[in-house]
């Protein structure tokens, strides 16, 4: 079969969802391994993540290499193009193309410029979560007991509290709010979701036969945890977080437009939709031209997750 | 099943504390002064900010502040906005009325539509109106909610006229509210959509349903009993938790569309600092969530009698 090779080349390069861990050791290897080059044979056919893949790398590009789309900075506000409109047809990708806003900067530029913390945003927290979430769901799954006890009492009370509210809460104490800031926050109160999905993943397979098997060979309970237990547990918390990366850029471009997010100087999608808001009548495009990109970058998470879901969730094919 | 209940209510008490617990903390080890925050700009005397807090209870401990607060909360005492000076309860009793018409108006709007756009595609899966469904809920999805908040703003100022305002004035009139409830209803309508038309799909498929057709019972019996009965448990699940999940996404809709509804009231005095007010909302909130999860687990033992509570 072709793919194997095709996925040892994918894995080197890092495509990010099917090539995260291809394990190579253990017992469970052979049926991981399929499961995992399985999915890579299915994402490949599926249009969907084709097309959302091209669209996330074009955003990384963009949130990595802003000054290759535009010459403009988002902050050279000169009021004499104070709210001017975007001309007929043409212009394209030049700093005029999407007009100007309130002070005169450029729209486009400014699009350019705040993918990199929707971005930042997005995939800090993913992976903030994913570490956290796996690590408590794990202890909780693994040891359960009290320790399972207190973990699943501490995240039902993180989960009690809605997601927005508390991030308002948390945010609005802070009044220079950075990128980190914001990725801190919404770790501090998303973790919840993962830690449930891991502990589930995590006490239907500490109970399968290469587990008891491994234990009856004497192995440590770190390289059960670590070269067992964790690899297959990966599939469905990676479903999880992929699916959750688009819902946390939406959630930044939400907090940011409620005015409590990423604050000036950094260069954000929802916080020029907020400073839009007053002139949604003079000057609609300075609104409008951010929120599509909030909207476009979101769903092209959002397939993304949903393609790695399909293919690696076997129930669903 | 009254045993069920019992456990799961004491289960709820640690929850309940713990869930309001943490937002009290974050409210008052985070730094911000909710009497600073009320003199605004002006000149202040340290000593004076420091009787007023002294007054108010707030230089006591955290855990002795928040016991007290639970010890009046119980006794119905939801005490004073600091800088109105307004009884909190007022506050509440003016603005959750309104909050909980936009709520039930977009969970009517979510269950009606939602149901009935994943039943009509899950009926015929993998045809154009089924891939058409999914391709309005990914879009849908993916437009937060003051994303499609703007654009219907927008689209009621030019071209709405008298019909559809793009901010609300009365909340009791349900044409102004249309927009807001649907802004709200939006994502989770996508969500209801897509699980009821994957829950109706697999069940299509179900040994059960080939019986039904072999006995020769009527189409209409076949689906409005046999296939809905067992679709709708996933599906009903998922609308209790999102009763919850609504009231908080009004906080967006609510700021948008101006509705003065608790969102609005908790978001401003959030930025006033006030915790009272935060806290006495925000419990409110996770008790209607709790609530209604516990109403959805004794559902199920209405929806599918395999399941029995010890």
């Amino acid at each position: 079969m072709p793919d194997k090779t095709v996925e040892k080349v994918t894995t080197a390069t890092g495509e990010p969802a099917p090539a995260v861990v291809a394990p190579d050791s253990g017992p469970g290897a052979a049926k991981a391994r399929s499961l995992w080059s399985d999915a890579w044979h299915d994402l490949r056919r599926n249009p969907l993540f084709l097309i959302s893949a091209v669209l996330i790398v074009f955003l990384l590009v963009m949130a990595a290499w802003p000054s290759l789309f535009t010459s403009a900075s988002p902050r050279d506000a000169d009021l004499a193009n104070h709210f001017r409109e975007a001309p007929h047809w043409g212009n394209f990708f030049s700093p005029e193309w999407l007009g100007y806003d309130l002070q005169g900067r450029s729209v486009y530029a400014r699009i350019v410029y705040g993918a990199r913390a929707s971005i930042m945003v997005g995939v800090g927290v993913t992976v903030c979560v994913t570490i956290i979430g796996t690590v408590v769901g794990m202890i909780a799954g693994y040891f359960g007991g009290w320790l399972d006890a207190v973990l699943s009492r501490v995240t039902d009370v993180f989960l009690g509290i809605p997601f927005i509210l508390g991030a308002l809460v948390v945010l609005n104490a802070f009044d220079q709010r950075s990128v980190w800031v914001v990725i801190m926050a919404l770790a501090f109160l998303g973790w919840t979701q993962i830690a449930r999905v891991a502990r589930g993943a995590v006490i239907t397979i500490k109970q399968a036969d290469y587990v008891v098997a491994a234990r009856a060979l004497g192995a440590s309970t770190y390289r059960i945890m670590f070269k067992h237990i964790l690899p297959n547990a990966l599939a469905p918390i990676i479903v999880v977080a992929t699916i959750a990366l688009g819902g946390y850029i939406a959630a930044e471009a939400t907090l940011s437009f409620l005015g409590v997010g990423l604050t000036e100087p950094t260069v954000s999608w929802g916080g020029d939709v907020n400073s839009g808001r007053a002139d949604l009548r003079v000057a609609p495009h300075t609104l409008i031209v951010p929120s599509v990109m909030v909207s476009i970058t979101v769903l092209s998470f959002l397939m993304f997750g949903d393609a790695v879901r399909n293919a690696l969730d076997p129930k669903l094919r | 099943m009254g045993r069920y209940v019992a456990r799961r209510l004491l289960q709820m008490i640690p929850v309940f504390i713990g869930s309001t617990l943490l937002i009290f903390l974050m409210m008052y080890v985070l730094p911000g002064d909710p009497v600073r925050t009320a003199m605004g700009d002006q000149q202040f005397d340290p000593a004076i900010v420091a009787s007023i807090k002294k007054d108010l209870g707030l230089d006591q401990p955290v855990l002795l502040q928040y016991w007290h607060y639970m010890t009046n909360l119980v006794q119905g005492d939801f005490g004073t906005q600091i800088s109105s000076g307004r009884e909190i309860s007022d506050v509440i009793s003016e603005a959750f009325p309104v909050t909980l018409r936009l709520t039930l108006f977009a969970f009517t709007f979510v269950t009606l539509v939602g149901l009935g756009l994943g039943i009509v595609a899950g009926l015929k899966p993998d045809t154009l109106r089924d891939r058409g469904l999914l391709l309005l809920t990914l879009v849908l999805v993916s437009m937060p909610s003051f994303v499609l908040g703007i654009l219907l703003q927008w689209v009621a100022l030019e071209y709405g006229g008298d019909t559809f305002k793009a901010t609300v004035t009365d909340s009791t009139n349900f044409s102004e509210l249309l927009l807001p409830a649907t802004v709200l209803a939006a994502l989770s309508l996508a969500y209801v959509a897509r699980l009821t038309r994957t829950s109706v799909a697999e069940n299509l498929r179900a040994d059960y349903m080939r019986t039904a057709v072999a006995k020769g019972l009527p189409r209409r019996r076949i689906i409005g009993v046999h296939l809905m009965r067992n679709s709708m448990i996933p599906v009903v699940t998922f609308l209790g938790i999102e009763i919850g999940n609504l009231m908080t996404g009004a906080i967006v809709t609510e700021s948008i569309f101006n509705v003065r509804g608790v969102g609005i009231e908790i978001y401003e005095a959030l930025l006033r600092r006030e915790g009272a007010t935060v806290v006495g909302i925000a419990s409110l909130i996770v008790l209607i969530y709790l609530a209604t999860s516990l109403i959805v687990d004794l559902l199920y033992a209405v929806l599918d009698p395999r399941i029995r509570y010890a």
